[in-house]
């Protein structure tokens, strides 16, 4: 099984380079990288023009099963993941039954090994993600947990939370938080500000958000202990962990892609797709999530991929649920948004897709060094093409960007030396 | 498609030229209602259906007055409160509206928003009767029609809006109204109630309850909800009537002749004292009649102004 991409431009996070070269694959592992390889043998895959980059890696993402399989399950998540370019995925706990315990990991693992990308289970940090006691961190690490989170819903009491990082410490891992103080966000639905109260609609405020971003590295710096702050939305955020980073604080953060093209004037009109948490923010919190993305502070782009079925989003504003897919619109949103913006370099960009999750998370991937297992995903910076939510492969078709055109798409993804999306298409 | 539009879903993006098109038709539709036989065949063969997911008799049987003057048919889908949270109700409703060929239909939902999602999926001309917090439009071109017929005039005039403005409806319809047509409008209430943004809106936050009420030509005393008590959203009904409840002493600030409004329900010797409620200055009772007239504009207006679809 040989592989040969062959005239693309390679973007290499680890050497921090960009230049043409070809990458070839031999039994699902990199061969080496260099010009004038020899190809005898090999399937040779044109990518001249493209950008040839490490698989690209969604550290956030919910794959409904078990539990939820008439949203997504394992097999059509990892497909839209393929589509998207990803070629691995972190999916959250807050399945039915939650993933808090070594079963349910090793259940999704071998649920993973039939999907089209790579599967790395994120497990509960308290059991039920209830808040009330600590899960069993140390099986669900043996079962194959990468990271721990109780994601969708905040761990409130602090001295609980306290002891997740103390013993998440000394396993090594990191504590995923999804930062909400339930008091202050209490029968939200959108951004608390202007357009909120223009609307009637319930508001959540910038605080609700801010007030546990700050809790959290206090007692990650207390404790000594990583943490990561999942879809940051807020300028206080940014700021709060800008600060945490220059006192050395080991905390780490990421930002989905509506948090950095979206505002809050989305919601105008009542399309429940826009109904995420956190919510859309103001102007100002996009500008300050840009900027901490530019200036390093945000080390991770993730998309909090959340599918919903029509039925259920197909209702009052305030009676859908929270969330919207975003697998499949990442990589041109980054692109149109980021990068053709001048906000981030293609080498930035890349650096927050593969290199920085795969160190949070700790899994040996984000790199095209020879011996490295071969995903890898081709990206056109030329082709573009309106979202079209009925070409997902994801079951869920929430998106606010149906019909946006988005320029710089990804045009395959390779996993472990398998083609598995080529010009758009699974394979 | 009607002389105003398809449907009345708020004021907020309504232009000064409609809302005046709709008080002045207002004018002869209160003059039906001033005759012996408040009957005329208008809108005959029409149908009027009124959804009220809400519990609120007065605006119903105003809107179903108003259809009954004009001769319209008039139907009531029964909708409970708590079908809401099941989700498929206003679909449901939607339908129903659908299969009898509605030709209006009066939407009264707790949540914000729900008057719009049923017009963009139903032919029928939607009017929104209330939606959580968003907007009552009915009710302010009712509180527009009769300041205007007490005064006279609406530009230049200064308008306070008294009590939780959080949670009203009417008070955000109210302040795209006024506004709208050159009048100046001030808001007060307790702090725990006064959403971002307001200044945005058009309208002039104030610190307290007196700075809003000098010099006003109107003021709109909104209903306190004993529930937002219990919500923790102010300390106690004794200190909100202290703090911010009308009073014959607190009204003297006003301008000589100044109008009382309240939407109504009224909590008596809470947001209002019984004797401005009952006063001279209040009227109260004519928002009541006002009201039927100003929603016999609106679905004479809304349903093609009396010629056939
Ligand atoms: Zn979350």
């Amino acid at each position: 099984m040989k592989l040969l991409i062959k005239g693309g431009t390679v973007v290499d996070p680890v050497a921090g380079k960009i230049e043409e070269k070809d990458v070839f694959i031999v039994d699902g592992k990199i061969a080496r990288a260099g010009a004038h390889v020899n190809t005898a043998g090999a399937e040779v895959l044109d990518a001249s023009g493209k950008l040839v980059v490490p698989g690209l890696i969604d550290m956030h993402v919910h794959l409904r099963e078990p539990g939820f399989e008439a949203r997504e399950t394992i097999y059509t998540g990892t497909r839209a993941a393929a589509r998207g370019g990803f070629t691995s995925v972190a999916c959250m706990p807050n399945t039915s039954p939650v993933a808090d315990n070594g079963a349910v990991i090793s259940f999704i693992k071998a649920c993973g090994l039939k999907g089209a990308v790579n599967v790395y289970p994120i497990g509960a940090i308290t059991r039920g993600s209830k808040g009330e006691e600590l899960a069993e961190m140390g099986d669900m690490k043996e079962a194959g947990a990468v990271a721990f989170s109780d994601d969708g819903m905040p761990v409130m009491n602090a001295g609980l939370m306290r002891r997740a990082l103390q013993y998440a410490g000394m396993l090594g891992m990191v504590v995923i938080s999804h930062c909400e103080d339930k008091n202050l966000s209490a029968g939200g639905v959108m951004h608390e500000g202007y357009v909120s109260t223009m609307l009637g609609l319930k508001g959540i405020p910038a605080s609700a958000e801010e007030v546990m971003v700050a809790r959290d590295i206090l007692l990650a710096e207390e404790t000594g202990s990583r943490v990561h702050i999942a879809h940051v939305s807020t300028a206080g955020s940014v700021r709060l962990i800008r600060e945490a980073k220059a006192r050395g604080v080991r905390v780490t953060a990421e930002v989905a892609p509506h948090h950095f093209t979206l505002t809050d004037e989305a919601v105008l009109g009542y399309d429940t797709s826009t109904k995420v948490n956190p919510p859309l923010r103001s102007a100002g919190d996009v500008a300050a999530v840009r900027e901490g993305l530019a200036d390093g502070t945000i080390d991770v782009i993730a998309t909090d991929h959340a599918p919903h079925t029509e039925e259920e989003k197909d209702v009052e504003y305030d009676l859908a649920p929270f969330g919207m897919v975003g697998l499949e619109t990442a990589v041109g949103l980054v692109w149109t948004e980021l990068v053709a913006a001048g906000v981030l370099t293609p080498l930035q960009a890349v650096v927050k897709m593969t290199l920085n999750p795969a160190r949070v998370l700790g899994i040996p991937k984000g790199t095209l060094e020879p011996g490295a297992d071969a995903d890898i995903t081709i990206i056109d910076p030329d082709l573009s093409e309106p979202v079209d939510p009925a070409r997902f492969a994801s079951k869920g078709r929430n998106t606010p960007f149906r019909g946006r055109l988005l320029k710089g798409l990804p045009w395959a993804t390779i996993v472990g030396g398998r083609v598995v999306m080529q010009d758009r298409v699974i394979r | 498609m009607g002389l105003i539009g398809k449907d009345l879903i708020g004021l907020r993006d309504m232009p000064a030229e409609r809302i005046k098109l709709i008080l002045d038709t207002a004018v002869p539709m209160k003059e039906i209602i001033r005759r012996q036989i408040k009957k005329v065949p208008t809108l005959r063969g029409r149908t009027v259906v009124t959804v009220f997911y809400e519990a609120s008799t007065r605006t119903r049987t105003s809107f179903e007055l108003a259809a009954k003057y004009l001769s319209a048919d008039t139907v009531t889908i029964a909708a409970a409160a708590s079908s809401v949270s099941k989700g498929e109700s206003l679909k449901d409703t939607a339908r129903t509206i659908a299969a009898m060929g509605a030709d209006a239909v009066v939407l009264r939902h707790p949540m914000a928003g729900a008057a719009e999602l049923l017009a963009r999926t139903v032919d029928a001309a939607v009017i929104n009767a209330g939606d959580g917090a968003h907007e009552h439009p009915s009710q302010a071109l009712l509180d527009l029609f009769t300041v205007r017929e007490k005064k006279g005039r609406l530009e230049g005039l200064k308008v306070a809006i008294i009590g939780d403005i959080m949670h009203s409806r009417v008070a955000r319809s109210d302040i795209w109204g006024f506004t709208r047509m050159g009048a100046e409008v001030r808001l007060a209430g307790p702090a725990t109630l006064l959403p971002p943004g307001l200044e945005k809106m058009g309208a002039r936050v104030c610190s307290s309850v007196e700075e809003a009420l000098m010099d006003a030509d109107v003021v709109i005393v909104l209903r306190i909800q004993l529930e937002r008590q219990q919500q923790g959203l102010f300390p106690g009904l004794r200190e909100y009537a202290r703090l911010f409840g009308i009073n014959r002493e607190r009204l003297r600030l006003a301008a000589p002749g100044a109008v009382v409004m309240h939407p109504g329900p009224m909590n008596r010797g809470i947001e209002i004292s019984p004797e401005v409620a009952d006063g001279l200055q209040s009227a109260i009772n004519e928002q009541v009649n006002n009201g039927v007239a100003v929603r016999m504009a609106l679905l004479y207006l809304l349903t093609g102004g009396g010629c056939r679809k």
